[in-house]
């Protein structure tokens, strides 16, 4: 029904780890064991999620939403420097059909007795998934998702 | 700071964040999302005067989230179906994750401010 579009664009995201020295977040990004203890979120079942964290090496997530959507995410990680920065690229897809091709790079960086982590994602985001349900659905998304983003903005 | 590419049908996700960057405005989409409404009925739960909604109607109308029609003496509202592609919905429910994992990251390195150790075994 809807014609396929492609978009591309680019976000970055900061938090602060306060009184968390950049080892101890390196860790949690960088050992697989670790990893799968924060990445997933509550609604989300985590089915496999294997990493290989090193230069030419994969990480594979499998995640399945309540309502049995089957998400994945194939990354290959592309530079490591250790302790300090790594870039990947990663496809996501939801059952089976891809939904974007990026390049998502992570910085740490010491800051007082914490760490500054800044997420950058670079993506090509791809159309033609789209029902008039989805839209609805990823209208109210957005609103509710750019409202949450604009509200840590302000505060 | 605003970019807008002049050969595309659907604004580009930093004039949305601008047109929503207002409590009021994004009261006037989530009203909007329902179904559309004529100013006034999109005023009247708002505590600001009728001028001041119209005005925020203006920027909402601009950022191509909102499409207006006068007949006669009535001016109703809509959500623009075609304002935000499956792309740009995508876009912002990805950020959405990463706000909240970036935040899953931070609550899980303050229980555990020491690399988990293997032996605790799985449950």
């Amino acid at each position: 029904m809807t014609e396929p579009t492609i978009k591309h664009a680019t976000f970055e995201i900061e938090r602060v780890y306060e009184g968390v020295p950049v080892a101890r977040v390196w860790t949690a990004w960088t050992i697989a064991d670790e990893k799968r203890r924060w990445w997933g979120s509550g609604n989300l079942s985590a089915d496999n999620h294997d990493l290989d964290f090193r230069i030419g090496g994969l990480e594979h997530v499998t995640d399945y939403a309540p309502d049995g959507t089957k998400y994945t995410l194939e990354a290959h990680y592309c530079d490591i420097v250790e302790g300090e920065r790594f870039v990947y690229t990663y496809e996501m897809s939801r059952n089976d059909a891809r939904m974007s091709v990026s390049v998502a790079t992570v910085v740490l960086v010491p800051e007082g007795d914490g760490t500054r982590l800044t997420l950058t994602e670079q993506g090509v985001f791809l159309d033609g998934l789209d029902t008039p349900a989805d839209r609805e659905h990823g209208t109210r998304a957005v609103v509710e998702s750019l409202a949450k983003a604009l509200a840590q903005v302000e505060a | 700071m605003l970019k807008y590419l002049a050969d595309e049908s659907q604004p580009p996700i930093d004039l949305l964040f601008g047109a929503l960057a207002d409590p009021t405005r994004r009261a006037l989409i989530d009203r909007l999302i329902d179904g559309p409404a004529s100013v006034s009925e999109l005023a009247a739960p708002l505590l600001i005067s009728l001028p001041a909604v119209m005005q925020q109607l203006q920027v909402l109308q601009s950022s191509g989230l909102v499409l207006s029609q006068k007949v006669g003496r009535v001016r109703t509202c809509s959500i623009n179906p075609v304002a935000l592609s499956t792309a740009e919905q995508w876009i912002a429910e990805r950020r959405k994750s990463w706000e909240e994992r970036l935040d899953r990251l931070g609550d899980y390195l303050a229980e555990h401010p020491e690399q988990h150790k293997q032996e605790s075994g799985n449950d």
